[in-house]
């Protein structure tokens, strides 16, 4: 059965543009219902900051159902709020009370600027994927899909891995802004499935430097997996150090030629 | 308005171009028969493709890997975001790995069967074909399918078909072969291969002596309107389910690409299909901005049922069987809980409209696993469907393990979309439209896990044959720049649009316009339609249209982002849409798949199709006036099968 909410006072982050200085600006929702989800909840502001001439709160969003990776927000200092394994965008009011006091800011990394207002700029996760982030099989070459027998627990673990939505949860969570979470669970992917093979080591090192040219370095405190929406695994960073050393190792003939 | 007025006409345009021959050979004559681009002529060809979802992001990397120069947009922050990543269930190819009778003549069959006989039988068999190829090139990409305790592929069944040809990555299915894509066309993006425009939205099309030249775009982070040159221009933008307001479609999912290059004289193909998909989370309240689907794959453990009685006020639990309905199983035998789409969704409209429905609001039916979990155990159920559980508890706030779902059907899907030939091109020469932008493989229907079948057959298999075909004659010849003057001219028109949105200086939001919008269109032109209300539609669109044009109020400005302009821009094609589709929906007269007129039925309430008058593509051109269009027809014969009646009982 619904409720509804009373007296939410939000506090939402607003910023020009990517240099401009930022502040909060305080609102006030009298009432809402607590079937709403927290992003109808801000479109309800907006209608309201549009019907006062003034201009609507700028954040991402997209498919609203969790998959797209679009949504982001900081909700009372945590990445997507209070709701284990559930980003903004299916986080609902009724993880709130009445009376509540609502902090929203956009995700906080030097490797994100923000763009406007709660949107921010994640392509540095686009330059890690392109670096290596892929299987290299040009269309029309591929082989029967049933040549490759896969064991179900490395196809369930690839896809445990996967699942990843490039949100950027894992990197606004982190103290140091490190985007391992984040790049560990592709090589993870990638790496455990026999495709992958073939660049497996070429793949951590090209991905591991791209990171590193963006990200902080990671120090183990596990904030990434507790924030994923996905539930990411830690397991995925040892993975990733793993192939990364021994890349190091493997690659070494070729690197003592430049 | 009378019917007169509309009768059809037929169009030099509209020749499908589907080869001759044997229905299993016109795929291999035409690529037997296609022109070719040498490999090194190929960087001499510029091609633009606009979306990245599985038909963009798949012919744009395979363009690329060929030779060609190509410049990919996308809307979204990053490739990776298209909705093509929300389809959950799996897709469909006729691999027939569980060796249950599958074949791609039975594929080809059940699409045609499943889209009511209103689907080109040459491109529906060339779909059915290169699905194989599909699965190939997917799992050779890392896309991590469902496997066997032996290793190889699983498979599941899904509405409309009596085999398992199924295959799925759990219930993300359509994430997992966007990742796919995306990563493939990032490897082409690394490499120079793909120079990507992201928050960059196609706002309008560039016709030059009767080809696209290119497109105009505008950039979502500055608000600059500027111009790019090509020598093919691919749409793979995607469908026009949000015309509704509410649907299962992305927030920013539109249908501006696909009509701006109406406007310019790319025919638009029976816009009045739309898909209405039967297992979505009921609205819960009047601030929803849109429904969230629930896989159709849980259709195969989970039993559909509403109480008998109208007045029921027992807790789903303890209604004894006696006293529920599960009326697809009755109404429909052998098909039962899988009967498609179209049939599903009516069949539970109809007992909502008759007061069974369930839930708060009593807006929705039953889902119920209780006996799946008898059968299978707790354990089975949640390795199936374990995440959409999850996600349902999310949004409704219930636990399907223990209380039925509540579902309710919603829109999902447009079947219609850019009328295409067999090489996917528009009627405007050198704009290809493709996956759901176009109109062509689904007919009336499209069935459960084919649209990923379909945006990654036209991207990766189909497109990269037919461009070269069209590519070919264009060698060494010019082709016009962009500071040719019609760009200049179509650049001028896009800003002054914009610049229009912000100087009304209303009222209302776009938001706002959208919703009431969406509302005629769903009570007029959504599950069931009929002449007066399509009538009350078509004169009630132009005049709320018109209050948009004098009340609309967009804050901000033109320069930097504003995503309420945006939407402005949008919902103003919405409505332009909005008028075609309903005027599409009175003049077929008939009902077929999703197209279902009350005024034409069985005597058991199932849809009648007119196959003397109706049994072709109705394909609309732009006359300068949203509410003047002209009807052309495309005749559709067939082949192999025989027109019938579909049957699910």
């Amino acid at each position: 059965m619904s409720h509804t909410l009373k007296n939410l006072t939000v506090k939402v982050w607003r910023q020009d543009g990517p240099t401009a200085k930022g502040d909060f600006e305080t609102h006030v929702i009298d009432s809402i219902t607590d079937e709403a989800s927290f992003l109808e909840m801000l479109d309800v502001l907006n209608e309201r900051l549009i019907s006062q001439g003034k201009e609507a709160v700028v954040f991402d969003h997209d498919c609203r159902e969790g998959i797209c990776g679009t949504c982001s927000l900081m909700i009372n200092g945590q990445a997507h709020g209070p709701q284990r394994a559930t980003t903004t965008c299916q986080l609902h009011m009724r993880s709130f009370k009445s009376n509540d006091t609502i902090v929203i800011e956009p995700w906080r990394a030097g490797a994100f600027p923000i763009v406007k207002d709660l949107m921010v700029d994640r392509s540095a996760f686009d330059r890690i994927v392109e670096s290596g982030g892929y299987i290299t099989s040009p269309t029309g070459g591929a082989p029967d899909a049933n040549l490759i027998p896969v064991p179900k627990p490395v196809a369930d673990a690839a896809m445990d891995s996967a699942a990843c939505i490039g949100c950027g949860a894992c990197v606004a969570a982190c103290p140091n802004g490190a985007a391992n979470l984040f790049v560990g669970a592709k090589i993870a992917h990638l790496n455990l499935l026999p495709q992958g093979q073939a660049e497996r080591y070429k793949r951590a090192e090209a991905m591991v430097d791209t990171m590193d040219e963006h990200f902080g370095s990671c120090t183990n405190h596990g904030e990434c997996s507790a924030a994923c929406p996905k539930e990411i695994s830690l397991d995925v960073i040892a993975l990733m150090n793993k192939d990364y050393r021994s890349a190091k190792f493997k690659n070494r003939k070729e690197l003592s030629r430049n | 308005m009378t019917m007169l007025e509309d009768r059809s006409t037929t169009n030099a345009k509209l020749n499908s171009k589907v080869p001759t021959g044997a229905l299993a050979d016109k795929w291999d004559t035409f690529k037997a028969n296609a022109k070719l681009v040498n490999p090194n002529n190929k960087r001499k060809f510029k091609v633009i493709v606009v979306g990245t979802g599985l038909a963009g992001a798949s012919a744009a990397a395979t363009l690329a890997e060929l030779g060609y120069q190509v410049d990919a947009f996308t809307f979204h922050d990053s490739a990776r975001r298209a909705h093509s990543i929300a389809a959950q269930g799996g897709i469909n190819a006729a691999k027939n790995y569980q060796g249950d009778g599958d074949s791609v003549s039975r594929l080809f069959t059940d699409t045609i069967k499943g889209g009511d006989f209103r689907s080109r039988e040459g491109n529906v068999y060339r779909l059915a074909q290169v699905s194989v190829n599909i699965i190939d090139q997917m799992v050779a990409q890392g896309v991590p399918f469902a496997r066997e305790y032996g290793g190889l592929l699983d498979n599941r069944s899904f509405g409309g078909a009596q085999v398992s040809r199924t295959f799925y990555a759990r219930g993300q299915t359509g994430q997992q072969l966007l990742l796919g894509a995306y990563q493939q066309l990032s490897r082409q993006i690394g490499s120079g291969g793909v120079r990507l425009f992201n928050r960059c939205e196609l706002v309008d099309i560039v016709v030059i002596d009767g080809r696209a030249a290119g497109i105009v775009t505008r950039d979502l982070l500055t608000g600059q309107v500027t111009s790019h040159a090509a020598h093919a221009v691919v749409l793979a933008t995607g469908g026009y389910g949000n015309v509704y307001f509410l649907s299962t479609n992305a927030m920013n999912c539109n249908v501006t690409a696909a009509w701006r290059a109406h406007r310019r004289g790319a025919y638009f193909a029976n816009p009045c299909y739309t898909q209405i998909h039967p297992t979505c989370i009921p609205q819960a309240d009047e601030t929803q901005s849109k429904l969230t689907l629930m896989s159709e794959s849980l259709r195969n453990d989970g039993r559909v049922w509403v109480p008998k009685n109208a007045d029921e006020t027992r807790p789903a639990h303890q209604i004894p069987d006696e006293d529920r309905d599960y009326y697809l199983e009755r109404l429909y035998p052998s098909y039962g809980n899988l009967a498609p789409r179209d049939i599903s969704s009516r069949a539970a409209k109809r007992l909502v409209d008759k007061g069974q429905g369930v839930g708060p609001l009593k807006n929705g039916v039953y889902l119920d696993f209780s006996a799946a979990i008898n059968r299978l155990g707790r354990n089975v159920v949640e390795e199936r469907y374990g995440n959409l559980f999850e996600m349902y508890e999310r949004i409704a706030g219930e636990n399907p393990y223990e209380v039925p779902m509540r579902i309710y059907p919603a829109t999902h899907y447009t079947m219609g979309g850019l009328w295409v030939d067999y090489e996917l091109q528009t009627t405007i020469p050198g704009l290809y439209a493709a996956g759901e932008a176009n109109f062509s493989d689904h007919g009336a229907n499209r069935l459960g896990a084919s649209a990923l079948m379909q945006g990654l057959a036209d991207g990766y298999f189909v497109l990269p044959y037919t461009i070269s075909n069209g590519l070919a004659p264009l060698l060494n010849k010019s082709v016009p720049g962009t500071d040719h003057p019609e760009f200049k001219r179509v650049e001028a028109e896009a800003r002054d649009r914009y610049q229009a949105y912000l100087n009304v200086k209303g009222t209302r939001s776009p938001d706002y316009f959208h919703r009431e919008l969406g509302k005629i269109i769903w009570d007029y032109c959504g599950m069931e339609r009929d002449r007066n209300g399509l009538e009350k539609a078509i004169s009630e669109i132009p005049a709320l249209y018109d209050e948009f044009k004098k009340d609309l109020r967009v804050t901000g400005t033109g320069e930097g982002v504003n995503q309420t302009l945006e939407k402005a821009g949008r919902v103003d094609d919405f409505f332009q849409l909005g008028m075609l589709m309903c005027k599409d929906a009175l003049t077929r007269e008939e009902s077929a798949g999703g197209h279902f007129r009350v005024e034409y039925q069985t005597a058991e309430g199932e849809a009648q199709r007119d196959d003397e008058n109706f049994c072709h593509v109705a394909a609309w051109e732009w006359t300068g006036d949203a509410n003047n269009a002209t009807r052309h027809e495309e005749q559709l014969s067939f082949e192999t099968l025989q027109l019938a009646t579909r049957s699910y009982k």
